[in-house]
């Protein structure tokens, strides 16, 4: 490893403790939800349940089998489905209220989320060597508008956009303003500051592509090297990314995997076709009949009710 | 405001006061925005007589608008370890600690905030009243960070802002259909509810009856004998009313079905009449059937306090099933006793292996979706009834009746009981109308009394979240002169006529089979001039 | 463990899809390195420096473009006053006389594919 000084900490020591404290976080998250188990069967249903066979069911929003639920789930994720039913309820005099359909939340998120996902995948060319072909393709429809020189992705675009717009949300409305904390403000500027280095990085940096490539295999194929042409941008973007990576799994960020493992979301509603089993199913003290008998048998017979022992 | 009229009462309220709502927040930040208790906001705590009986911890005399809530010398450490705990044992909980991203989705969709304004109402919010306590006492950064990262110390306060706002909550679910990650704020207050149980702070509307429940087997407290004499004083009446002696099983060996229902509809009115249209439908279709005194309860308090609670009432109903030899249970109109009989009864309970596959023994159709739990509703199963043409129904007798129907919250939300009751309902009434899309279905409105809220006490709070559901109940009642709610819960048919009393007067609240019943036409009947409720069917005449 | 399986498993998948990169390139045992390219030969300097170039060509040939097509100008003058035709085939062409010995190695490298040749000859062995 021959990397100089401030190089050496920015570019590889701060990024691999980034990276174990992703993986190492993610998984120690993961793996403690999963250490406590599901007693109760409590999917959330919209719309009709499956029942008798003339009233049709709604098998996106209340599946009953746990392939509908992953479905479920897949739509939730891949489509934000819960936030397209989002309205936006006011009050008028009278008293009168309206719920009137809000898309916004939905319309900013889709926005940020999706253009990250093309960014991060776009980021491959830098990851692999030879750059795979879909990653081209995808590069290709990002780059389908040819504005600017380099061409300005679309995905840039959205994702400043997308998360521009998420902040503004979040400080114009006075009640997210108000239930808002450090925890939200936090990843949105740092996401905010990874686009802006990056945006920079790519059209105002005159960097050597190359050169930054052969420094990121160094630490894709664990031996890190000096690579000249490299400007300082280059380490703040690395060094911000590296923050979110570390900061990922301590944060609200693991909203990603946790919705895939949200029992109201991925679980089918057959909880009266198939039982559901808690593994910590406590023995409760039942008041018995026999005890109940015990105590209103005279009242019973006298009232010419049937008893068990006379 | 009239005089002698206490916090109590509906009248107490002025609607132009109570409709005066900002929901633009305060400037305060609700960690250091202290939280008001006063009298119609709250509800009374348990008494030490029920909650002892139940063997609940630290049952003591209290009351929440004394500074000192006399909270055992070690409450914090009980929260911190039954906190533990929970975490351990229930993943739900884990996960919704972590994955709120306070995106504010749910922030509008709760009742109890559209009808208050008050912060602390949005779901989200809800939920960081324990979230911050779990961020500072279980998360790596809150320990390293504290407030910082969102942490909150525990202290006294903390856990009278979990009284009055986890009471707040009627775990109805709706907030979690807008969510994202299907965050379910039931879950959150019920693990809140439990955590102020075990340093005695639960609220007596709860423990009363669910101590009524496993000494009597009912909420009310009704003892065998007079449940027999609520029973035949409803088959008298719909003699009167009908022509027709309905015969009334109870604690019958050897029944193939038993039959629960919550108790409150052998008590309150509408609820009764919904009571006396099971008697009739049951004897109109001669089916072999019982009730019984000992799993007398289809509700369950047990839901609204702790896990061990609601398994410990729920047993009886698998208990006598067995000692009664039937082949199947049925169940009545009730809300939060089928999240209970569809979510968790099998679970807790279960397996029900001695029961059969239900299969109704008038259309021979199998109910193939209860087949392990083996229990059906009782819509599902007069559907099916409606469906093959087994009901004679006369639906002009409902002629008068201009009916829209509220969808119970659990029925929606943790089930997806939606077209049955429409099917039901639009056999047995020529005049429907439904509510706004956005105020039915999965996305029903609560009637803002559910999960132990129904009392009186708290009459502000039960005011403020039934607004929602009262201004589109009156909504209805303006545009298509609709002057009777139908719906499925026994808790509804009380909460919900104070609620449309006061916020659209004129409409009366049904249950379902009080209208069938209207409509059904039995054999041997004489001519009918009266409803169920006594009230002509033609008013003209 | 509840779910222990499920979750080990997709935990697996995605590290498995992180890492992927260090996956592929330890099959393929490259080390990965910039591309060597072959240089003209007796020719010691660019339009510009080595360096300029490396990072600047592109927006180098932008400017050229726009300057010859869009202002009318055909004469650039160097950094250290070296006048140069501005013509991507006479002059630069002139000296790189193969595009796949020299633009094409570090194009593909990094993922790019320029449009010069949607107008251009591009310079080859078998014309």
């Amino acid at each position: 490893m021959d990397v100089p000084g401030l190089c050496l900490f920015f570019g590889v020591i701060v990024p691999s403790l980034a990276v174990v404290s992703f993986f190492g976080g993610f998984a120690w998250k993961a793996i403690g939800w999963a250490r406590s188990p599901v007693p109760f069967h409590i999917p959330i249903t919209c719309g009709q349940q499956r029942s008798l066979p003339w009233i049709r069911s709604n098998r996106l929003d209340n599946p009953h089998t746990p392939m509908g639920a992953a479905l479920r789930v897949a739509l939730a994720v891949l489509l934000f489905r819960p936030l397209l039913r989002n309205t936006m309820t006011e009050i008028y005099a009278g008293p009168k209220l309206t719920y009137a359909p809000s898309r916004w939340l939905w319309l900013f998120a889709v926005m940020f989320h999706w253009s990250m996902l093309v960014i991060v995948l776009r980021h491959l060319r830098l990851f692999v060597e030879p750059v795979p072909a879909w990653v081209l393709t995808l590069q290709r429809f990002d780059r389908f508008f040819e504005v600017g020189h380099p061409v300005i992705h679309a995905s840039t675009v959205l994702f400043v956009l997308g998360l521009g717009l998420l902040l503004l949300r979040r400080l114009s409305s006075p009640q997210l303003r108000y239930i808002s904390i450090l925890n939200d403000y936090f990843p949105l500027f740092l996401l905010l500051g990874i686009g802006a280095t990056g945006t920079l990085l790519r059209h105002y940096s005159n960097s050597d592509a190359a050169a930054i490539k052969e420094f990121v295999m160094g630490l894709v194929t664990l031996s890190p090297l000096a690579v000249s042409g490299i400007p300082a941008l280059f380490y703040v973007h690395l060094f911000l990314v590296s923050v979110l990576l570390a900061y990922f799994p301590w944060s609200k960020l693991m909203h990603m995997p946790g919705v895939l493992m949200s029992p109201t979301l991925n679980l089918a509603n057959n909880s009266r076709a198939v039982r559901h089993v808690n593994p910590w199913n406590p023995p409760v003290g039942v008041h018995s009949y026999a005890e109940y008998e015990d105590e209103f048998r005279g009242r019973m017979i006298e009232a010419g009710l049937p008893v068990d022992k006379l | 405001m009239a005089v002698n009229v206490k916090p109590d009462q509906p009248e107490y309220y002025n609607h132009e006061q109570l409709t005066q709502i900002d929901y633009r927040p305060p400037a305060q930040a609700w960690e250091s925005r202290p939280v008001t208790i006063r009298p119609g906001s709250f509800l009374h705590p348990a008494k030490p007589k029920g909650a002892s009986s139940l063997g609940l911890p630290h049952p003591r005399q209290w009351s929440p608008m004394d500074e000192d809530w006399k909270l055992p010398a070690d409450w914090k450490e009980i929260i911190i370890t039954g906190m533990k705990e929970r975490l351990e044992k229930y993943r739900s909980f884990k996960i919704f600690m972590d994955t709120c991203v306070r995106c504010g989705a749910c922030a509008d969709k709760c009742h109890f905030f559209i009808g208050s304004g008050d912060p602390r109402n949005m779901p989200v919010l809800r939920a960081e009243l324990l979230r911050s306590i779990y961020r500072n006492d279980f998360t790596l950064t809150g320990r390293l960070l504290g407030t910082l990262a969102g942490g909150r110390e525990l202290t006294v306060d903390v856990i009278k802002e979990w009284f009055a706002y986890f009471y707040q909550c009627t775990e109805c679910r709706r907030c979690s259909v807008f969510c994202p990650f299907g965050i379910d704020t039931a879950e959150i207050t019920m693990m809140a509810r439990e955590l102020l149980q075990l340093v005695g702070v639960s609220v007596n509307w709860i423990i009363e009856p669910a101590a009524n429940c496993d000494r009597t087997g009912n909420h009310l407290g009704i003892q065998p004998h007079g449940m027999k004499d609520t029973l035949e004083f409803f088959a008298d009446e719909i003699e009167e009313l009908t022509g027709v002696r309905v015969n009334v099983p109870i604690n019958k060996k050897g029944a193939e079905i038993l039959f629960v229902t919550p108790s409150g509809d052998l008590l309150a009115d509408p609820g009764t009449y919904t009571c006396m249209g099971y008697l009739a439908l049951f004897h109109e279709i001669g089916l072999n059937y019982t009730w019984s005194t000992y799993a007398s309860e289809g509700g369950n308090f047990g839901l609204f306090s702790s896990a061990d609670l609601m398994k410990r009432l729920n047993a009886k109903i698998f208990a006598e099933a067995r000692r009664l030899g039937v082949r199947w249970i049925l169940g009545g109109e009730c809300g939060h006793m089928w999240r209970v009989v569809h979510q968790y009864m099998d679970t807790m309970n279960g397996p029900a292996d001695f029961l059969d596959v239900p299969v109704s023994p008038v259309t021979g159709t199998r109910f193939s979706h209860a087949r392990s739990t083996k229990m059906v509703h009782i819509a599902e199963f007069t559907a099916d009834l409606v469906k093959n043409g087994r009901l004679t129904l006369d639906a002009s007798r409902n002629d008068r009746l201009r009916v829209t129907f509220h969808d119970s919250c659990n029925p929606a939300r943790a089930m997806g009981l939606i077209e049955e009751p429409r099917a039901v309902l639009k056999s047995v009434c020529r005049n429907f109308f439904e509510m706004p899309e956005e105020t039915i279905r999965e996305k029903t409105l609560c009637c803002g009394g559910g999960a132990g809220l129904g009392a009186g006490e708290n009459m502000e709070v039960r005011l403020r979240g039934g607004m929602a559901r009262g201004l589109a109940v009156k909504h209805v009642r303006d545009a298509h002169g609709v002057n009777r709610l139908a719906t499925i819960c026994a808790i509804d048919r009380v909460t919900l006529t104070t609620v449309c009393d006061y916020w659209a007067p004129g409409v009366k609240v049904a249950g379902l089979h009080e209208l069938v019943a209207n409509a059904l036409v039995m054999k041997g009947q004489k001519k009918r001039t009266h409803d169920f409720r006594h009230e002509p069917l033609d008013p003209e005449s | 463990m509840a779910d222990g399986a499920k979750v080990a498993g997709g935990l697996m998948v995605f590290v498995a899809l992180a890492c992927a990169p260090i996956w592929l390139v330890l099959a393929r045992r490259s080390t990965a390195s910039q591309p060597e390219i072959e240089l003209p030969v007796g020719q010691k300097r660019c339009v510009e420096s080595a360096e300029f170039m490396r990072q600047r060509h592109a927006a180098l040939l932008v400017d050229w473009r726009d300057a010859v097509v869009r202002e009318g100008l055909n004469r650039y003058v160097a950094s250290d006053g070296r006048e140069f035709r501005i013509s991507l085939t006479g002059t630069c062409l002139g000296c790189h006389t193969q595009a796949s010995a020299f633009c094409d190695r570090c194009h593909a490298y990094i993922g790019v594919s320029p449009e010069c040749w949607s107008c251009h000859v591009r310079p080859s062995e078998n014309p």
